[in-house]
């Protein structure tokens, strides 16, 4: 088994969720909040990523990362190389990749914040800020765990962008979905079995922790379980 | 340094300031739109609130939360102006609209609105962060004695009772020593010996502690129970104000079907209001210039001396005798002719002619028959209703003089003439 491309992707995996959960917050709470009449364009952009074509998405961020992109040009002038067949660029791709998996959980449970609550938080001198992290994160805790082991798993996953963005290069962007793919390609059969059968184990270990939490969450909160 | 302290610190976190103790009043003159049930309309309210508890009294979507949030600045009104204390917290034309967490009005909703992930006694706290720890322990475990809700104090809202609950939010409104105290029906979903208790321990505080309190309700009781003056807000305007018992015994706008239960209805004026008996007299106002005149003794209400009301009297209200009473509890023995006596089904419908013109230069008090012999057609006519065994056992004819009597409580007064 190639424990190096575990390792690489449960960085990666842990990188990109700890990423969309600083960037996340913000436009989900945006999301939730805006009263911005073209708000619209806005959840589309950030939904696109669920429907488009993994490979398509992967061309745009690689023509993006790209020497001949702004990005890629600031990025080759601050360190020497370009961003495309790199970790840095795997990350920025994972994260533009699993975005909707992190920001549309996070937005569901800040708009089901009891508004009263917030307002209340106001009526008692609260300002904004503290009304967020004292009242509308904790009571959102489950729509963020939900959105950062999504976003995690998510990451743990892919396949399309990573491929077309980061090729195949051990230790550096070979992820475990590349190697079960390699393996196949080789009638490795066995190997890309066992390979396989760790993902899936570790997938389900992730989605089963996340609905436990949700549920100590909610008993916590004293919310009925059958909601 | 325990007071002194606390309150330069209060200071220097909320720009409104409190003077001493004592707060003043808060001015609301507020114009804005509502949406209930997809009617539109406009709520346009111009109110004075002194210090103590005024009652917000209206049916569901008159625009009582909304004047809740407007004073609280949850919402902003479109134009007008919200005033505590000479200190502006909304004015249109300087464009000023204080944040809401700066202006330190308490605020308790209807559905009360505890953070149910923190304890009872980190809910009250929540509002006190400018104070050091100590301070505030102190007044947390005050305000928990207070309203007796010390024991509670590590529990989350959802562990304990509906009262009790009930009994938090107040306090973490309260404990924040807020300008004016907004309480949006808080009390709807009790019982009534809960809602007396909590009711007593809001009245205790109040009495400490003088600020406006506005009490939101759509329930009578609450308004007796707690009132020391009563707004009546309905459509978004304000119809009535008052003491309770004024208001909500007020003339109320008339319709068809309120009119529909009384054979009698006189346009009248008020001609004297006696605010120690709990009375006042109006004289039924003439169908003609230079008519008749009958004055009546009615409930006081809220209505200005000169003022024109319109007064009903159901025909089953009224006695008649034949001989003028005395030793009676009600107020007006009016004398009057009988004009006609018509049976209807199991009912005598009589008509009664009372009253005398006023150019015979005597003057009609209620209860004093006159010496004048000129009555004319113009009298004013008075429907009674008889069983048949009352016309049997009295024998009444037409043409016939008799008394009619008429309890100050069975005129009904509306507004409007």
């Amino acid at each position: 088994m190639d424990w190096q491309a575990f390792w690489l992707t449960i960085q990666l995996a842990t990188l990109v969720a700890a990423i969309l959960l600083v960037i996340g917050l913000p436009i989900a709470y945006w999301i939730a909040y805006s009263r911005w009449r073209w708000k619209f364009l806005l959840e589309a952009v950030v939904a696109l990523p669920i429907v488009l074509p993994p490979t398509v998405l992967g061309f745009y961020i690689l023509v993006a990362l790209g020497p001949h992109s702004p990005l890629g040009r600031i990025w080759q002038a601050l360190t020497g190389h370009t961003l495309a067949f790199t970790f840095e660029g795997l990350v920025i791709g994972s994260v533009v990749y699993s975005l909707p998996f992190a920001v549309q959980p996070f937005a569901a449970a800040f708009s089901s914040v009891d508004p009263r609550l917030m307002a209340a938080s106001a009526t008692l001198g609260a300002s904004r800020l503290r009304t967020f992290i004292e009242i509308v994160l904790p009571l959102s805790i489950s729509g963020l765990i939900t959105g950062a082991a999504l976003s995690f798993a998510h990451t743990m996953g892919e396949f399309g962008v990573v491929l077309m963005i980061g090729g195949n290069i051990p230790g550096i962007t070979r992820t475990v979905s590349i190697d079960i793919y390699d393996k196949v390609q080789a009638f490795d059969y066995a190997a890309a079995n066992a390979t396989a059968l760790v993902l899936l184990l570790i997938s389900f270990i992730i989605l089963s922790v996340v609905y436990a939490l949700n549920r100590r969450g909610r008993i916590n909160r004293g919310i009925p379980l059958w909601r | 340094m325990e007071i002194g302290a606390r309150l330069s610190n209060l200071e220097k976190n909320h720009p409104v300031e409190k003077k001493g103790l004592n707060s003043g009043a808060l001015l609301v003159q507020i114009e804005t739109h509502l949406l209930h049930k997809n009617q539109n309309f406009e709520l346009k309210l111009d109110l004075t609130l002194r210090t103590g508890i005024t009652i917000i009294f209206g049916p569901s979507g008159a625009g009582k939360t909304t004047l809740l949030d407007c004073i609280a600045g949850l919402k902003m009104p479109h134009a007008g102006e919200i005033t505590i204390s000479n200190h502006a917290l909304f004015n249109s034309a300087q464009r000023i609209n204080l944040a809401v967490q700066h202006r330190r009005i308490g605020y308790v909703f209807q559905d009360l609105a505890l953070f149910p992930h923190l304890t009872t006694s980190q809910n009250i706290r929540y509002g006190l962060r400018h104070l050091s720890s100590s301070d505030c322990s102190r007044l947390v475990s005050a305000i928990s004695e207070a309203f007796r809700i010390a024991h509670l104090q590590n529990r989350r809202p959802a562990e304990i009772s509906g009262g009790e609950r009930q009994r938090v939010a107040l306090a973490r409104a309260l404990v924040t020593d807020p300008c004016v105290l907004l309480l949006d029906e808080p009390l709807s979903a009790l019982d009534a010996p809960t809602k007396a208790s909590i009711i007593d321990d809001l009245r205790a505080w109040n009495e400490a502690h003088r600020i406006p309190i506005l009490y939101v309700t759509h329930n009578r009781e609450e308004v007796f129970a707690l009132g020391e003056r009563v707004v009546v807000i309905e459509q978004g305007r304000i119809t009535a104000q008052g003491t309770p018992h004024e208001v909500m015994t007020a003339p109320r706008q008339e319709t068809i079907a309120q009119l529909a239960g009384f054979e009698n209805i006189f346009d009248a004026k008020v001609i004297a209001a006696h605010p120690d008996r709990g009375t006042m007299t109006c004289r039924i106002l003439p169908h003609q210039i230079n008519g008749t005149q009958v004055e009546l003794e009615t409930p006081l209400v809220r209505a200005d001396v000169g003022s024109n009301l319109k007064i009903g009297i159901r025909a089953g209200d009224i006695l008649l005798a034949t001989v003028k009473p005395s030793g009676l509890s009600a107020r007006n023995v009016i004398p009057g002719k009988l004009k006609s006596l018509v049976q209807r089904d199991m009912t005598i419908v009589a008509k009664i002619d009372c009253g005398t013109k006023i150019d015979c230069k005597t003057k009609i008090d209620c209860g004093t028959k006159t010496d004048c012999g000129t009555k004319t057609g113009d009298a004013i006519e008075i429907i009674v209703h008889l069983t048949l065994a009352a016309r049997d056992s009295l024998q009444f004819e037409p043409g016939q003089e008799l008394w009619i009597i008429i309890k100050t409580y069975s005129c009904h007064l509306m507004a409007g003439a």
